[in-house]
């Protein structure tokens, strides 16, 4: 199936004379278009799943783009655009994972991280204030012979 | 005691990728198990003139197989799907996606029609609201019309036997 | 005949690597000098059948052996001549007889440079590098051998993926991969170290230019990659957050964590075992990331064709190799290492923080890259984690890493106080927010508050570094020129921070401030954007060597002055059938203009991507900028100094293990 779907893919770019891909398309208002463009980026494709709807050649990407511009047009906004095909395709489809339970620690651990590393940097470094411990005798005539070894030419 | 906590991130990230190994990342579930078959209001394949819908074809627990004759793949399951039909206890419902009419009919008339109804859907309309994403996917509806299972890919007798016949047999599909 | 030459050399090399790695390990926990004596031969004699068995395979591109499976599945006749030699590493088996030959080199080259060293430790850096030479022989001659022959044999080949038929390719891999595989040699090390159970910071000094080389080709790889990514894709993309990608880029992170966490434990006997954990993960994240691309675990586009049974393989190996090394470390590392004294505010805190905060900025990566299968085998259901979210997280994290590093590299060593600070670094801050201003009333347009913010951070690292190098240079009779006498590891540093705020300031700025045109254009239309005009004067097509291509000709204008003419082209590589797009690109100091074709439309008129991308030439530049600096300080003569270079002697003569 994998096959057949990158195989898809290949065809899909390929697709010379299909007019479907990759059409420019017209927005009146400037925020429209730059709500299109963002949409587009987060939105992941199904067929070229390493590509945005963005940049993706496939039959799917370009009916699921004229989808998102129709939607824009008709007036629904973002959140209710990524439903729409959350609805459909589930979670897969946002490049930007949705804040919920199980994606707590995605969103969340990083900065959790980022104060535990601080924490732990500054407790360490009170504790080290102190003065190394003493040489032991032993030690102290390994560096007596090896500082006599020095002086030699 | 802190120098094996590095030991435990690593076992953890390991046991993590060897069940990684196992799944398959291109694979997507579908959001609509459980879920009611979306409204629809397309031709029949066979007759331009005439619109199916929901209705027609709630009532029996059956298969909505996707199918186009562009796609290779569909040749694969296709003879599974005659036999199937041919046995008579489960219908299988066609959704023609984005296909030409002339094609999908000569396609079927080459490798033969196991289909009961065959809906027509030229622009995909259909398959976006089922979440389509590669042809060919087949679902299993139940009689309320409520979406139970979905393949993606061809079917195999493997999956035929060990998924979705006990699953039809749950239903009250099969005697 | 010859293909099963190259196969004996590679099972060869594996017995050479068996003694390699057990000889001389054996002789220098036990003390046998004839044993350990053994190490640098061994390592010497793998080099060159390992290299022998790759002229090999390269001699079957060249002669368009099709009979060699791994040749017909990569090149064809039609193919011109410097792909037919790139395709020697274009694929899974070819580019791990690369990966296996760049170790032997490295290790041929810790032979070569291991005077400073006491034998007995040498001889276990040899050792543990042959183990993991032996991992990888048996991987290739288990499951990927690039010489298996294909019966019968085909008349033409498959053909190199198109992708990869440019010159960026050519040189990306094998310079990332001198990269990844060089953060063996401090795996090594911090093995050997382990082993010994005790590091010093002459053995610190020793290692430090080993990861300071082995990150600068990962720089400079990683940024090859962008650039390419960049020129070769189509819309103006550098950078993906694919998992693949992010693979290089955390051994990137760490390696740089590594590097500044050695100049600590090199100077001041410090952080002992968090360098050595450094060096240990440095490593275990470049196996990862070998794991990530070979085994099909997750969807890339950088993934190799290959199936889930090789997977196992290398799962296994970084099990055991890294497993086995943080064993080692858990068991080893409680009762060695002690050292180094420091107030809470001082250079060496200040480096432990920014050392700790590149962890976190790695962690972060990693737990974006592997939540999607983490849920899935949890059975949590199917995500998708992609730009959105690590442009978000991942610059939160770097924010205060950046402010940190203006800090630290202004301290003093060992104590400094906090007076000191706020009142010297009133200056350079003063200085960034002015700079900041500057700039962003000369990018005009829509003011936004992150790029100035990234902006300014910048600024920041720019003005520390300068004011850090006029603080260094102060009260000296003739200022300027002192620049030349002072010490390389310290300009090299200076290099590199200013490179590396050069690449923060590209990706702010192209993040921002790019400007996307997608358009229907017909010969004769043209489009505005950014202030300038891109005229579709018209198509032509010519066929390539195995290719046909469509190129469209467009004039660029600047208020109706000519600039130049871009060349877009749609290639189709008849082999595999595949499409491929060109961009026509004018490139710039402060901006690139970028045009990409489409698809044709009705009409005779084409869908046309246009992009102005300004200061997005910084990044690479910065990557650049780096590696000078990091090649800068590798070769600081502190290293080789007469007093290190008797210590060494001293050492030696006494046979007392340090």
């Amino acid at each position: 199936m994998k096959k057949a779907l990158q195989t898809f893919c290949l065809f899909a770019a390929l697709s010379f004379a299909c007019s479907a891909a990759d059409t420019p398309v017209n927005f009146t208002s400037s925020i429209e278009r730059e709500r299109y463009e963002t949409l587009l980026e987060e939105l992941r494709c199904l067929v070229c799943q390493n590509q945005s709807l963005s940049d993706s050649h496939a039959d799917l990407a370009q009916d699921l783009r004229d989808q998102v511009y129709t939607m824009i047009i008709e007036g629904k906004d973002n959140v209710q655009i990524a439903q729409f095909m959350v609805e459909r395709y589930g979670d897969f489809v946002l490049y930007k994972p949705p804040v919920k339970s199980a994606t707590w620690f995605l969103w969340f651990g990083p900065s959790i991280l980022l104060v535990v590393a601080f924490a732990i940097v500054v407790i360490f470094a009170r504790r080290h204030t102190r003065d190394p411990r003493p040489l032991s005798k032993e030690e102290q005539n390994r560096v007596q012979t090896l500082l006599s070894q020095d002086r030699e030419p | 005691m802190r120098y094996v906590i590095p030991l435990g991130v690593f076992i953890v990230l390991v046991t993590l990728l060897a069940i990684g190994l196992r799944l398959d990342p291109s694979y997507v579930p579908s959001p609509l198990i459980d879920k009611p078959m979306p409204s629809f209001e397309l031709p029949d394949l066979a007759n331009e003139a005439e619109l199916l819908t929901n209705s027609d074809i709630i009532g029996k627990p059956h298969l909505l197989n996707v199918w186009a004759s562009w796609c290779a793949a569909c040749r694969t399951e296709h003879p599974l799907l005659m036999t199937l039909a041919q046995s008579g206890e489960t219908p299988i419902l066609g959704l023609n996606y984005k296909d030409a009419r002339d094609d999908a009919l000569a396609w079927l008339e080459r490798h033969g029609d196991p289909y009961a109804r065959t809906v027509f859907d030229h622009a995909g309309k259909l398959g976006l609201d089922l979440g389509v994403y590669g042809v060919p996917e087949t679902f299993l509806i139940d009689s309320e019309g409520v979406i139970r299972y979905k393949q993606i890919g061809p079917i195999t007798s493997d999956i035929l036997e060990s998924i979705i016949e006990p699953m039809l047999e749950g239903l009250g599909g099969k005697k | 005949m010859i293909p099963e030459l190259g196969h004996f050399m590679l099972s060869l090399a594996l017995s050479v690597a068996c003694v390699q790695a057990v000889v001389p390990l054996i002789g220098a926990i036990r003390g046998h000098s004839n044993w350990i004596a053994l190490a640098t031969p061994t390592a010497r004699i793998q080099f060159f059948l390992l290299l022998a068995a790759f002229i090999i395979l390269t001699h079957a591109f060249l002669t368009n052996d099709f009979s060699v499976a791994y040749v017909a599945q990569n090149s064809n006749t039609a193919l011109p001549l410097a792909y037919r030699l790139s395709a020697v590493w274009g694929a899974h088996e070819g580019s791990l007889l690369l990966w296996v030959l760049i170790l032997s080199g490295w290790t041929y080259a810790v032979t070569i440079f291991d005077e400073g060293l006491p034998p007995r430790f040498s001889a276990l850096v040899i050792s543990v590098l042959g183990a993991v030479s032996i991992g990888f022989l048996s991987f290739m001659l288990f499951t990927s051998n690039p010489f298996n022959r294909l019966i019968p044999a085909v008349a033409d080949g498959g053909d190199l993926n198109p992708l990869l038929q440019d010159p960026g390719l050519i040189i990306h891999p094998p310079i990332l991969y001198l990269g990844y595989v060089g953060s063996s040699v401090a795996f090594a090390f911090a093995i050997a170290a382990l082993i010994q159970g005790r590091i010093t910071a002459q053995a610190a000094r020793w290692i430090r230019p080993w990861a300071i080389a082995t990150w600068i080709f990962l720089t400079l790889g990683i940024a090859l990659g962008s650039w390419w990514a960049y020129y070769e894709l189509g819309w103006g993309g550098w950078w993906f957050w694919d998992p693949v990608e992010n693979a290089s880029f955390m051994p990137w992170l760490l390696g740089t964590a590594l590097i500044h966490s050695l100049a600590v434990t090199e100077k001041r006997g410090a952080f002992k075992n968090w360098t050595v954990l450094l060096a240990l993960a440095t490593f275990a994240l470049s196996l990862l990331g070998t794991f990530l691309v070979r085994s099909g675990v997750l969807t890339s586009v950088h993934a190799f064709a290959t199936d889930p049974g090789r997977g196992i393989f290398i799962l296994a190996l970084l099990g055991t190799v890294i497993g086995g090394s943080l064993i080692l470390y858990a068991w080893r590392g409680p009762s060695t290492f002690a050292g180094g004294n420091y107030e809470p505010i001082s250079r060496e805190v200040f480096l432990l923080l920014n050392s700790s905060l590149l962890a976190v900025a790695t962690a972060t990566v990693l737990l974006g890259t592997l939540y999607p299968l983490a849920l899935e085998a949890l059975g949590l259901g199917k995500i998708s984690v992609g730009p959105p979210y690590f442009n978000v997280v991942f610059s939160a994290v770097m924010l205060p890493l950046i402010a940190i590093l203006g800090i630290g590299q202004f301290s003093r060593w060992k104590s400094d106080s906090p007076q000191r600070l706020v009142q010297r670094l009133a200056y350079p801050f003063s200085a960034a927010v002015a700079a900041t201003a500057i700039m962003m009333i000369m990018l005009g347009g829509q003011k936004v508050i992150a790029a100035g913010v990234g902006i300014g951070f910048a600024m920041w690292v720019i003005a520390t570094t300068l004011f850090g190098i006029r603080e260094r240079c102060h009260g000296r009779r003739h200022p300027w020129f002192i620049i030349f006498n002072l010490p390389r590891a310290f300009v090299g540093q200076c290099i590199a921070h200013i490179g590396f705020a050069c690449t923060i300031i590209g990706v702010v700025v192209t993040s921002f401030y790019s400007i996307d045109e997608h358009q229907r254009l017909a010969p004769g239309d043209s489009a505005e954007i950014g202030g300038y005009e891109f005229l579709f004067v018209g198509l032509r097509t010519y066929t390539g060597p195995n290719y046909q291509s469509t190129e469209g000709n467009f004039e660029l204008r600047r208020d109706g002055r000519f600039i130049t003419t871009l060349k877009p082209e749609k290639r189709l590589y008849h082999v595999r059938n595949m499409p491929m797009t060109e961009a026509g690109i004018a490139p710039g100091f402060t901006r690139d203009l970028y045009v990409s074709l489409g698809e044709p439309l009705e009409g005779n008129a084409w869908s046309v991507r246009m992009h102005f991308k300004p200061f997005v030439r910084w990044i690479w530049l910065g990557a650049l900028l780096m590696a000078c600096g990091g090649f800068i300080a590798m070769f600081d003569t502190r290293l080789r100094s007469p007093k290190a270079v008797r210590t060494v002697a001293i050492i030696k003569a006494s046979n007392v293990d340090p």
